[in-house]
């Protein structure tokens, strides 16, 4: 009958269609697998990936030099980078961890998930002299408290003078265990003051507001927004208040003691899969692209000489009376011990 | 005819199927439990218990721990006491009964939720402080103690005056006739007949406020002030997120275990008077004398509802915010709802048939096999879970599976497993009652009748546990849901719920976007919570009326 026949007909072409569709769809699939972009995936802090920061930058920079995309993982703080590495151990997914810094380098390199990064690093121009070949350094930058002139006319230039200051200066610190500007300021108090550090703590106590756990919520959500005078931050941080709100209104404090160093770097993880994609971005890290981006997004200091990039605001700054440093294998070693003596010294 | 079987073959069906699925679900129970406790057992061995126990800050840290569910309790009951007699006197205030449900709604109101509603009602830029301000005085901070024992009593002071107002109501007119003839008036009235039924209940209360707050996690996680204010299961957190610390952390799981079993086992010196927090029936009051004391009733009426409504008030109002319609439509929300959503249902439905199956069992073992012991071991079993927290549940877990797998890729199932198993001991108390009271007065009934295996649970279980077990489920569903802890261990930027999207909004202080996923939150925990108790409703209702028929 006809009409039986359309419809097997139609039945037959309707299962080819199916057929054909199907098929189409898998030679698209294994198409789009055989020529996905490779992707590389990079673990960092989250102020590194906001809009306002290099994430942005860099991965469009980046990705034009390859045909592959960039993923940057914002975790929750800076420390926490290295901790996540160690709890997914082999299957993370990282292929790079960026955001780490010369305190954290020894424990990092002690864990044997890193890998050497084979990136000719005689570009640096760094107030130390490099001698790591797992880690690649991308900027650097001197601790200090950043301070609200209009709250603050006249900030402590010391230690000494912040602790005996009366209790109603405010400060926001950030929490050692898990953010590197707060273990830096562990380590700046620990080189100014040895053994004494404890009970220099204990006699800053008062005037700590709140002990954040990373950097962008003391900065952003509580300094900002006026919640307390003074935050312990970077000396380059009014770099940026002056370059782009163009206002004088926030200032680091110089310390007669000087100010603690610190480096922060990128290195490849020996589980990824992607090595040469990974060593291409380490080296890209490097070049002009990246490194005319750090001032006003990082604001840091580039970790190589960008001569008239450097933005004006930079040569503004305070300059430290004494650089200090602790070299990392004492941090390795003394970091524990160091932050419980922390832990007691300010919750007694 | 057509549904009649040889009798042998329901035989077989009913000695081996129905008890051998509750066995095995028995055997899922106990190996899920006791699989992570094995793993923290053979960490533990490697490591000194007792050189954690000397550092001073995890002194510190347990004394807080201890202090703070201390202080929680005390006020927590101390000022639940007033309300409940205030209600009590009060039958018929307008809004009791408004409130009275509003009390039972902090049941499924997730612990960030909440703590989000107290922030912007008490916080430094809240409601409280810019009244303060007006009034010349300083802004309170809530970072620190403070902030967790407000949210600690937040949490507590409903659930003890819901228990301590049955109390009252279950006093009974026979002795109240008597009190009014005696002329027993104001104090005295308090003394000799408010206040006994009351402190029978006390105790009790007080061992079960004291053990929710000692592992209260994200109260304390969200609330307190950096180091100074840390408990043993934010530790526990902290070793492990924070410094890749398992030896710390499976020590301070051991202390946490201990200190809860110990005060667990001081509980049940009370157990006769350790109430049903879960209580599915509406109490009657009997009658009672004409009030007295109005208005210091009226008083304390309006001040705890001030107390418990202003938050979600505070809530409700700062979510209708510019940020509403992108925060709700962005894909991260999306994600996390979704993911929320499957985690309530899965992990609820995984502790309904793991109670269910543990109950069955037990119920096998008492009136067939007349194993009684067996039978109470087996329920309290269940029940032992209340003392492994989360925290130290989840950190089994970890340990278990990390030599195997990426443990972060298996995030979601790790949470739904953990939550499921946190969910028992609720659904264990709900069914318990109407499983063995069906068989107390039917099991003989039913035997004789030859009604077995999958027949009777079709015809005979299903149908009377089916308003319970819809209860249950929703109670199981909303706590998954809303729950942090686990979520927290496991969760990254692969694998969020809402509730963690809700912390780490806060976190990151960016309030208007927080308030919206908090009400989201909120809504996905009550219509989790009425869907099943409504499905389970409506569905006995059309069987009732084909029986008629």
């Amino acid at each position: 009958m006809p009409t039986s026949r359309a419809s097997v007909q139609r039945r037959t072409s309707s299962l080819s269609r199916v057929l054909l569709t199907v098929t189409a769809g898998f030679f698209a699939l294994s198409a789009s697998t055989v020529f996905a972009k490779d992707t590389l995936t990079v673990y960092t802090y989250e102020s590194f990936t906001s809009e306002w920061g290099p994430g942005p930058v860099v991965k469009e920079a980046f990705e034009k030099t390859c045909d592959c995309e960039l993923n940057f993982v914002a975790l929750d703080s800076s420390t926490g980078i290295l901790s996540r590495v160690q709890l997914e151990g082999e299957s993370t997914r990282a292929d790079v961890v960026l955001g780490l810094d010369t305190n954290l380098m020894a424990l990092a390199e002690d864990t044997g998930l890193l890998e050497p990064s084979g990136v000719d690093t005689s570009a640096l121009s760094l107030p130390i002299e490099w001698n790591s070949d797992v880690f690649v350094p991308f900027d650097y930058g001197y601790f200090a408290f950043v301070y609200d002139t209009e709250q603050l006319p006249e900030p402590p230039t010391s230690f000494d003078a912040l602790i005996d200051a009366p209790d109603d200066l405010k400060i926001i610190i950030q929490d050692p265990r898990t953010s590197t500007p707060g273990l830096g300021l562990l380590l700046w108090m620990k080189s100014v003051y040895g053994d004494a550090a404890a009970e220099k703590w204990e006699a800053l106590q008062p005037k700590i507001l709140t002990v954040t756990k990373g950097w962008s919520e003391a900065y952003f959500s509580l300094f900002l927004a006026g919640e307390a005078p003074m935050v312990l931050s970077y000396s380059t941080s009014p770099g940026y208040h002056m370059a782009i709100d163009e206002t004088e209104q926030y200032q680091a404090a110089a310390f007669d003691e000087g100010h603690y160093l610190q480096v922060e770097v990128a290195a490849l993880l020996k589980s990824s899969k992607n090595k040469e994609l990974g060593r291409k971005f380490l080296s890209f890290m490097l070049t002009p692209e990246f490194q005319t981006a750090i001032p006003l997004t990082n604001v840091m200091y580039p970790a190589t000489d960008i001569g008239d990039e450097l933005p004006e605001a930079f040569t503004r700054l305070i300059e430290p009376a004494n650089t200090l440093l602790i070299d990392s294998a004492t941090v390795r070693d003394q970091r524990k011990a160091w932050i419980d003596e922390w832990l007691e010294a300010t919750t007694r | 005819m057509s549904g009649w079987k040889p009798p042998h073959v329901n035989d077989v069906m009913s000695r081996f199927l129905s008890p051998g699925l509750a066995a095995l679900l028995l055997l899922f129970v106990v190996s899920a439990t006791a699989l992570p406790f094995i793993a923290l057992v053979q960490t533990a061995e490697q490591l000194n218990v007792l050189e954690v126990l000397n550092n001073v800050w995890i002194q510190r840290v347990i004394t807080f721990s201890v202090w703070q569910a201390f202080l929680s309790t005390l006020l927590s009951i101390g000022l639940a006491i007033p309300v409940a007699i205030a209600l009590s006197r009060e039958p018929h205030f307008p809004g009791r009964q408004w409130l009275l449900n509003a009390f039972s709604l902090s049941l499924v109101m997730p612990t960030v939720v909440a703590i989000f509603g107290i922030v912007t009602v008490y916080g430094r830029t809240g409601w409280l402080s810019s009244v303060l301000n007006h009034v010349g005085l300083e802004p309170i901070s809530l970072y620190g103690l403070n902030g967790i024992l407000l949210a600690h009593v937040f949490f507590n002071l409903p659930l003890a005056t819901r228990i301590f107002l049955v109390a009252l109501d279950g006093i009974p007119s026979s002795q109240w006739r008597l009190s009014a003839q005696l002329g027993i008036h104001g104090f005295a009235r308090l003394r000799h007949i408010e206040w006994p039924a009351i402190r029978s209940h006390i105790a009790g209360t007080a061992v079960l406020i004291f053990a929710l707050c000692l592992s209260s996690f994200a109260v304390v996680l969200t609330l307190g002030g950096g180091p100074r204010a840390t408990t043993i299961e934010v530790a526990i957190y902290q070793a492990l997120r924070f410094d890749f610390d398992l030896g710390t952390a499976v020590s301070l799981a051991f202390i946490q275990l201990f200190i809860c079993v110990l005060v667990l086992t001081l509980g049940s010196l009370w157990k006769q008077n350790v109430p049903t927090a879960f209580s599915n029936t509406d109490h009657h009051a009997n009658w009672r004398p004409a009030t007295q004391w109005r208005a210091t009733n009226a008083f304390i009426i309006a001040l705890a509802s001030g107390f418990t409504l202003l938050p979600v008030v505070g809530l409700l109002t700062s979510a209708l915010n510019p940020a509403f319609v992108r925060v709700v439509l962005s894909s991260s929300t999306t994600e996390a709802l979704i993911n929320t959503i499957l985690v309530g249902l899965s992990s609820a439905s995984l502790s309904c048939l793991m109670g269910i199956g543990l109950l069955l069992v037990a119920r096998h073992c008492q009136y067939r096999w007349k194993w009684l012991r067996t039978s109470l071991w087996i329920r309290q079993a269940g029940n032992s879970i209340l003392v492994m927290p989360p925290l130290v549940l989840g950190t089994g877990y970890f340990l278990l599976l990390r030599p195997y797998a990426d443990v972060f890729s298996l995030a979601l199932w790790l949470v739904i497993m953990t939550n499921a198993l946190l969910g028992l001991p609720f659904v264990l108390k709900i069914l318990e009652a109407p499983i063995h009271q069906m068989a107390d007065s039917h099991d003989r009934l039913i035997q004789s009748l030859g009604i077995r295996g999958w027949a009777r649970v079709r015809w005979i279980d299903w149908p009377t546990l089916k308003p319970a077990g819809g209860f249950a489920f929703g109670i199981a569903a909303s706590l998954s849901a809303g729950d942090l802890s686990a979520i927290a261990l496991f969760g990254s930027d692969r694998v969020t719920t809402l509730p963690l999207l809700l912390y780490q909004r806060m976190g990151s202080y960016r309030m208007q976007e927080a308030a919206v996923t908090a009400v989201l939150l909120l809504l996905t925990c009550l219509l989790l919570f009425m869907l099943s108790h409504w499905a389970t409703r409506s569905t006995r209702r059309t069987e009732t009326v084909q029986e008629h028929a």
